[in-house]
């Protein structure tokens, strides 16, 4: 298959991610989101590191990997603590930084 | 001209070191050793005389060449290519003027322990005194113009301590103030003098301006920076405009006025003129604005002395007009004829306070001379040293006062001015006037309401003082310098006020700009004419006020009820004080209020609050950006990101 497929299949995946992050209130669903759009990113480096036949893309989806494993515990963290907190996942209820 | 340092010289800042230790000790102790500061300071003022005296004797003997010595301190601080000295110079003015000052202030420290017996603050006033003293050795002892500024501000300072002395009364503060005050716009315009010879002379060393300025400044510029420290020395010594200062000055104690009229403050100015005089000799026009200044602040004085009542007013006002002689005689290039007077002033004004203090004592601070009258009866002794005072400053041939008043008119009469000559003469007479009137309603003639007061005669610690001032009063004029230009004061002084030797030895001849510029008058009258003429002024004006106070030929109390316009214009001192009030303080007054409630209230405050304002409403518009929503804030990411990709992406593509 041609390395554009894989490119374009990239960047729907990504641009689901941005809508799922920008349109959808629990914070679950946008956590998942931002997955879906890392991973993205993941296939359209290692997509150019075929393309051009070097390393350098494949390294970069395993740091992006590794900061995303590091990041889900974190970020769950934050989610559960908010949870406790006001008994919703939804990022509208968290608004302290509102005028 | 200034020769290296050779060792006599080197003990010679004693003088200054005395008289500051005396005020450091009374600073720290003063109040506690009650009695014994008065002691302390006079000591430490005749140390000073003393070392004042040895240095003068090993001097004087020596060639003109190497009378002036220049010994340095210690660096002061340097910026840049500006290098100032703590040093001082030794030289035949300088000299001359320590003597003046240490010798009559140490009269006057001996005559202060009688008058200020019993003050709560004896410590603090000799501790003053001797600041004082102090100061005005600092300033005639400098070698450059700041140090010699030092000593000028410090004496302002002093002034401003001994005159505010009484602090407790509301005249005598506000007399300090404005003679504080008076004194700040003089020396404004003294220190823009002094940036002005900065910026010609890249230095304020005297030496070094002096000898350097025939060639690097040019006429115009030396009237400038002479009428700019001429400003300065109108502040110090009285002089219109800013002579107003002075006859406030005696709520003080009476020492005090002594001090400042005799000694130290009032002949800084003459002193520095003398001391400057290459830059007058250059600027011609500056040095006739200060005769003509002199001649009309001698005429104005003398008028308004006539009118005055209270004794120490005629005194000062007295003063005033002497100091217009003074500046009548350096302004005519008649520098030691100026300094001449000067010295014989120191003895028979600081004579004739002290006299006046000691009537003071005598009648419990009661100073309206209408109302005492044959007061030597009483207080003989103080009687006739005022009447030694007398002879000298009507010039009495033959005492201190003919023969400095003579110079000072003949070197008026010799450098062209016959106006300021005739000026001179009349007020020669205007001062035998005032004095006599002086003289005749205090201590002469029947007893007016001095009987309930029990006059006594002062102790000997105040009357012995006053006898050697009545004695330089009457010899001290022949003696110093009774031939004019081939006296003694002028043989000694040469060095220092002899047109400088760069003047004649830099350049061609016809280029210098030298005393030459002074046109010598070769004709006219005779110096003895001269002489004759004033004298006669001066004898004729005592003549007259004697027959009109003295013979009884005519009621002056009664006239006094109903006086003519005249009268009240010279009693209420031309209205000057009134002028300067309203312009001053009443318009000065209401231009503050008018900055204070317009200016700064709406302007400057508007200006600031605006800018609070306008922040705040920004703020309240910009603060809405902040939804909360975490979503807005991913778009606005997202929004970022994009508008960087295709910054990129456009720039690849091109």
């Amino acid at each position: 298959m041609a390395p554009a497929a894989f490119l374009i299949l990239g960047a729907i995946l990504f641009s689901l991610g941005t809508l799922g992050v920008l349109l959808r209130k629990n914070a679950l669903i946008i956590f998942m989101s931002i997955e879906l759009m890392l991973n993205a990113v993941n296939l359209t480096f290692i997509t150019f590191a075929r393309m051009s036949g070097t390393l350098d893309g494949q390294v970069l989806a395993f740091f992006v990997i590794a900061v995303a494993a590091a990041e889900v515990v974190v970020g769950l963290a934050i989610i559960v603590a908010m949870f406790r907190r006001k008994q919703s996942a939804s990022v509208d209820d968290a608004r302290l930084f509102k005028w | 001209m200034v020769a290296a340092v050779p060792s006599i010289v080197r003990a010679d800042w004693l003088v200054l070191l005395f008289p500051a230790a005396g005020s450091i000790i009374l600073m720290i102790w003063g109040q506690r050793m009650k009695r014994a500061a008065g002691s302390i300071a006079t000591l430490m003022m005749t140390a000073s005389f003393v070392v004042s005296g040895i240095t003068f004797f090993r001097i004087v003997g020596r060639p003109a060449e190497s009378r002036s010595f220049v010994h340095t301190i210690y660096t002061f601080f340097h910026a840049g290519g500006f290098n100032v000295n703590v040093d001082y110079r030794i030289d035949p003015l300088s000299i001359t003027m320590m003597l003046v000052v240490t010798g009559v202030g140490t009269l006057i420290h001996l005559y202060s322990i009688g008058y200020m017996r019993g003050d709560p603050r004896e410590g603090r006033y000799f501790q003053y005194l001797n600041l004082f003293a102090f100061s005005m050795l600092l300033l005639v002892m400098a070698n450059n113009f700041l140090i010699m500024f030092v000593g000028w501000e410090l004496v302002g300072l002093c002034s401003y301590l001994l005159i505010g002395f009484w602090f407790d009364r509301e005249e005598a503060a506000s007399a300090a103030k404005k003679a504080f005050i008076t004194n700040r716009v003089g020396d404004f315009s003294f220190v823009i003098g002094l940036f002005l010879i900065f910026v010609h002379f890249h230095t304020l060393d005297f030496g070094a301006v002096f000898s350097s300025a025939p060639t690097l400044i040019t006429a115009g510029t030396a009237t400038a920076i002479g009428l700019l420290l001429f400003g300065g020395a109108a502040g110090k010594s009285a002089q219109i405009p800013l002579y107003v200062w002075l006859p406030d000055a005696m709520m003080g104690p009476t020492p005090v006025s002594a001090l400042i009229h005799a000694a130290t403050m009032v002949t800084a100015g003459v002193y520095m003129v003398a001391r400057t005089h290459v830059i007058y000799d250059l600027g011609h026009s500056a040095a006739v604005v200060v005769a003509s200044i002199g001649a009309a602040t001698m005429l104005m004085a003398g008028l308004i002395a006539i009118a005055q009542d209270d004794i120490k007013r005629v005194l000062a006002y007295s003063t005033i007009s002497q100091l217009g002689y003074m500046f009548i005689g350096v302004g005519s290039g008649a520098y030691v004829a100026g300094m001449f007077h000067l010295l014989t002033h120191a003895f028979f004004k600081a004579l004739l306070f002290l006299a006046a203090g000691s009537v003071l004592h005598a009648l419990h601070d009661r100073g309206d001379i209408t109302k005492m009258g044959g007061l030597w009866r009483k207080i003989p002794w103080t009687a006739f040293v005022f009447v030694l005072g007398w002879l000298a400053i009507i010039a009495f041939p033959g005492t201190s006062g003919f023969f400095s008043k003579d110079q000072v008119l003949e070197g008026a009469y010799g450098a062209g001015h016959t106006t300021i000559w005739i000026i001179g003469v009349i007020g020669a007479a205007i001062t035998g006037f005032y004095m006599t009137r002086l003289l005749w309603l205090a201590f002469f003639g029947k007893s007016r309401d001095t009987e309930d007061l029990h006059p006594h005669e002062s102790p000997v610690s105040m009357i012995f003082p006053m006898v050697l001032l009545g004695i330089a009063a009457i010899i001290g004029g022949f003696l110093i310098n009774g031939n004019g230009e081939s006296g003694r004061l002028a043989h000694f002084l040469e060095p220092s006020l002899a047109p400088h030797p760069a003047a004649v030895v830099a350049g061609e001849p016809t280029e210098i700009v030298s005393p030459d510029l002074v046109p010598h008058r070769s004709g006219g009258l005779s110096a003895g004419a001269l002489s004759g003429i004033a004298t006669a002024a001066g004898l004729g004006g005592s003549a007259v006020a004697f027959g009109l106070y003295a013979t009884g030929a005519w009621d002056w109390e009664r006239r006094r009820q109903n006086p003519g316009l005249a009268w009240r214009a010279l009693r209420n001192k031309f209205f000057v004080d009134d002028v300067y009030q309203f312009l001053f303080t009443s318009v000065g007054m209401l231009a503050a209020t008018a900055l204070a409630f317009v200016v700064d209230a709406k302007v400057i405050d508007g200006a600031v609050n605006e800018v609070g304002t306008i922040t705040t409403k920004v703020a309240a518009a910009g603060r809405r950006l902040q939804t909360g929503f975490v979503r807005t804030y991913a778009l606005g990411i997202l929004g970022g990101g994009v508008l960087l990709l295709a910054f990129f992406v456009a720039r690849a593509v091109r």
